[in-house]
């Protein structure tokens, strides 16, 4: 007799080890532009972030007594270990990465019931979490123009060497927003962008080309299906309708839509970390709503408050929000559209 | 010919795998040594035998009776003796035994008389009785009795009949052949069924795969009833669902809370509608299937099998390969694996498919949920499978009610696309099943509620009549004893004795009323007592409700209750015993 004797016999070749894959791989684009614009340091900290994650996934597994080897090569664990450090500084210190990467793993991921039942996106968690409690290493950006070797920021980030003020800047976004502070309305947006050479072509030197990647990355996740396009869709039109209002209203205190959209986490976040399944809304109309909130008050959160960027608080607001979103969504089924 | 299609969301495209068993044309299965003909072989009434062990029977003789209206006939496949009417293995995934006539062939195949009818001289119910008689149920597989569905809503008009020749399982292709060879009949039958539901139009929806089957249908309906369409619909599992092709060739969606008359659409399979034509013109009732054999066998072909053929001597006419672990009966998506090859052929089995562990590998091990939402995208009903399995998981079977669970269809396309392969209409079969088991029980405990609650009021009833009796009999006596004295008192008796009797005779009296007044108020408290107790049998949970159903059956099941008779007595202390139980 066979293994098995319940339909459906047939199955699609698909699995959540491949879907992790994908998203690995279409973060891929992202890290180039990374790599090639802001330096080498990320490879190191993503091999980091992934092992701490390797090891804190198994450490939970065995306690849990989970299979190890299933569980072990899903490749969630991997996805958000890459996110995590994707969206912390390159410089930071090992330890600082390893903290988040066990933070996401055990307490936003594995407390609450592994894989599938973790009502917040574990890498937000440890980017909250981090930001929060190192908030002087969270934002300590490497300044343009810093020119390490990748033995350099090794060194740096192993601990090994001391950590030189010329490494510490700032995010662009975080740049605009202190020089707008420090202004007091005497600086305008459009001579802030056009003098200091943390600003790019369109948003931040560099990083905008990182977006790119991203938002590339993302296209192909949606063309493989993997994720659809309402959230990333709706977290880019709240972002940018915010940006869009305020920019018109008064263009030389708030920085363009598309300033925003290539800044920050905006993209890594629409199309990596609100369409992250687990976490978020599931219906049509519940994906346009957590989407295009969360989108909104990542942007309320970086140009008015007191973080950075956003993303991370507003996706884990919207996270609470999203039994409530989806009980209040359910599609009409087959055969109910028309009640008579 | 143009018409317009509609798309039913959701569906998945497996490998069809239907081209190697379409190569032969159909062939005729010898009969077996043996035929085990089971009597229900229709959803609905079991079939009562009509033929005991010993008995000669002729091919298409009446051999079980259908009982009720839904419910259908079966006959003698062929001409010879009766060996027994027992229980036999039944084509179903428990393996479950069913009442079977085992009929030995004569090898004679000689028929009954057959009486072909012209359907249009008869009255529809006439008609409808004929196919009843005739075993004419639904051949896609669900065995409904057709003459069921044959009866139009008094209030809607029928505008289209739907005849289903999509066959969306892959490897299946027994309609496919029956459509390319006997085109003809099925048309002709058709035409009953739409005289008998007054149907505007007729669509046989026909998956685009399959190009020879629509040529042939085509080219019969050109010739014999040119105002039938033909539809060439896209294949897309599950398009041969009844709701999902009436939805692709008319736009009509029919949830499961409503029957499709209603929307004035009613839908058929090719192979329903060819055995109605043969057994009303012909006069031959349903004797024989076309199963499908494939899968992994050397030689897959479409075979007619007589109904009660053992499956294990139609699996040896395509010769399995030696790495057959075990045949699936049914198509891959929605079939089930035959727990027993003893098991006969019967109205249902349409495909049987050979399976091996290269052909149909063991699922990856099951993986947690991560919500991805792939099983909704494909729901043809548009449900959120997720959502089920959760409710289903958790037991929360109210919730996999408010989220549809009945109007799952079991198709298997959401288990088909599961990336952490869930089997997800398992957990969907154990919510259903759960929730009838549940339904039954509490049926069965709020008769026992009502019973128990009768048998109290009466006990009232009595008790207080009782009392009053009393009453009313102490104080007839007063009156009666104090009337007396008077006249004793005139007439003869000393004065002595006059006063003391009557006062001994007011004693008694008194103390018949206080006792009936006590009764009484006693039967009052009680009542009241009645009253305010159903108040914490108000809000009971499930668990509750079955332990008090439970308790009433066991009570029930008692020979006698000499509590309640003592209690109904006026024993003073009725509830006492029963609720200390």
């Amino acid at each position: 007799m066979m293994a098995w004797s319940t339909p459906p016999y047939l199955l699609a070749d698909v699995s959540v080890r491949r879907v992790m894959l994908q998203v690995l791989v279409a973060l891929l684009p992202g890290i180039a532009a990374y790599v090639w614009l802001i330096g080498p340091s990320i490879l190191v900290q993503l091999v980091i972030a992934t092992l701490a994650a390797l090891l804190g996934e198994a450490v939970m597994l065995r306690l849990r007594r989970r299979p190890l080897l299933l569980f072990l090569t899903d490749g969630s664990a991997i996805v958000s270990a890459w996110l995590i450090a994707l969206a912390f500084p390159p410089l930071s210190p090992w330890w600082l990465t390893v903290v988040g990467v066990l933070f996401a793993i055990v307490i936003a991921k594995h407390l609450y019931g592994g894989l599938g039942q973790n009502p917040f996106n574990p890498a937000m968690i440890a980017f909250a979490a981090c930001i929060v409690s190192f908030p002087a290493l969270m934002s300590q950006w490497p300044a343009l123009g810093l020119k390490l070797s990748l033995a350099e920021q090794f060194e740096i980030i192993a601990g090994l060497a001391p950590r030189i003020d010329a490494m510490s800047g700032a995010t662009p976004l975080d740049a605009l927003k202190t020089a707008l502070k420090l202004g007091e309305g005497a600086v305008d947006v459009p001579t802030l962008l056009a003098n200091q050479d943390v600003f790019g072509n369109f948003a931040g030197r560099g990083w905008e080309w990182v977006s790119v990647g991203y938002l590339l990355g993302g296209l192909w996740l949606w063309q493989r299906k993997i994720i659809t396009w309402q959230t990333p869709v709706a977290f880019v039109g709240g972002l940018t309708l915010l940006a869009a209002i305020l920019w018109a209203w008064n263009p030389q205190q708030f920085a363009s839509p598309l300033f925003h959209l290539f800044s920050g986490g905006s993209l890594l976040g629409a199309f990596f970390i609100v369409t992250d399944p687990v976490s978020g809304s599931t219906t049509f109309r519940g994906k346009l709503i957590f989407g295009f909130l969360a989108g909104a008050i990542a942007y309320v959160i970086r140009v008015f408050g007191g973080y950075p960027d956003g993303v991370a608080f507003a996706v884990l607001l919207m996270n609470l929000c999203v039994p409530l979103i989806d009980m209040y969504t359910q599609p009409p089924i087959f055969g109910m559209k028309n009640p008579k | 010919m143009l018409a317009q299609l509609f798309r039913f969301k959701g569906g998945v495209k497996p490998q069809t795998n239907k081209t190697i068993s379409v190569q032969e044309p159909i062939a005729q299965a010898p009969l077996p040594a043996r035929l085990f003909v089971p009597l229900h072989q229709s959803i609905g009434g079991a079939p009562n035998p009509l033929v005991q062990a010993g008995d000669t029977v002729r091919k298409g003789q009446l051999i079980g009776g259908a009982d009720a209206w839904v419910s259908a006939a079966v006959h003698a496949p062929t001409s010879g003796r009766v060996l027994a009417v027992e229980e036999h293995v039944a084509a179903h995934p428990s393996g479950l035994p069913t009442l079977s006539v085992v009929i030995e062939p004569d090898g004679r195949d000689e028929w009954i008389e057959r009486r072909p009818v012209d359907h249009q001289s008869l009255p529809p119910e006439r008609v409808r009785e004929l196919l009843r008689d005739a075993g004419v149920v639904g051949l896609g597989g669900a065995a409904f009795p057709s003459h069921a569905k044959l009866t139009p809503a008094r209030s809607v008009a029928m505008e289209q009949l739907v005849i289903n020749g999509a066959e969306c399982e892959p490897f299946m292709t027994c309609d496919d052949m029956l459509m390319r060879e006997r085109a003809d009949e099925i048309v002709r039958g058709i035409a009953i069924f739409r005289e008998l539901l007054a149907a505007r139009e007729v669509l046989i929806g026909i998956e685009d795969n399959k190009q020879e089957a629509i040529a042939a249908m085509h080219e019969a309906v050109l010739r014999l009833a040119p105002d039938y369409r033909v539809v060439a619909v896209p294949t897309r599992y599950p398009a041969g669902g009844a709701k999902q092709l009436i939805r692709v060739l008319t736009g009509k969606e029919v949830p499961a809370s409503r029957r499709s008359t209603e929307l004035g659409v009613q839908c058929f399979n090719v192979a329903t509608v060819y055995t109605a034509y043969r057994a009303l013109a012909c006069g031959e009732p349903v004797l024989s299937r076309i199963v499908t054999l494939t899968g992994n066998v050397e030689r897959p072909r479409n075979w007619e099998v007589s109904l009660g053929t053992p499956m294990r001597e139609v699996v040896a006419l395509a010769r399995p390969r030696a790495d057959t672990g075990s045949f699936l009966m049914g198509g891959p998506m929605m079939g089930f694996e035959i727990p027993d090859l003893d098991a006969p052929v019967v109205k249902a089995t349409n495909c049987i498919i050979a399976a091996s562990p290269g052909l149909f590998p063991p699922p990856p091990p099951e993986m947690p949920c991560i919500r991805c939402g792939a099983c909704a995208e494909v729901c043809p009903h548009e449900l959120q499978p997720f959502e089920l399995y959760w409710f289903s998981r958790a037991r929360n079977f109210g919730k996999t009610q408010e989220y549809y669970i009945f109007d799952c269809i079991e198709c298997g396309c959401c288990s088909y696309v599961c990336p952490s392969h869930i089997p997800l209409v398992q957990y969907f079969r154990f919510a259903k099943s759960e929730i009838w088991a549940r339904e039954r029980e509490k049926q069965a405990a709020d008769a026992a509620k009502e019973r128990f609650e009768l048998r109290n009021a009466r006990a009232e009833r009595e008790q207080a009549e009782k009392a009053e009796r009393l009453a009313r009999a102490a104080s007839a006596r007063t009156s009666e004893k104090k009337a007396p004295p008077e006249r004793t008192n005139a007439v003869d008796s000393p004065p002595a004795a006059a006063a003391g009797e009557p006062a001994a005779a007011a004693a008694t009296d008194a103390d018949a009323i206080r006792k009936a007044a006590i009764a009484a108020a006693m039967a009052r408290a009680r009542a009241q007592r009645e009253l305010a107790q159903p108040k914490n049998t108000d809000r009971l949970s499930a668990e509750q409700e079955r332990e008090i159903a439970a308790v009433e059956a066991r009570r029930g099941a008692q020979p006698a209750t000499p509590e309640a008779t003592a209690g109904a007595a006026g024993s003073g202390a009725p509830a006492g015993p029963q609720r200390g139980e």
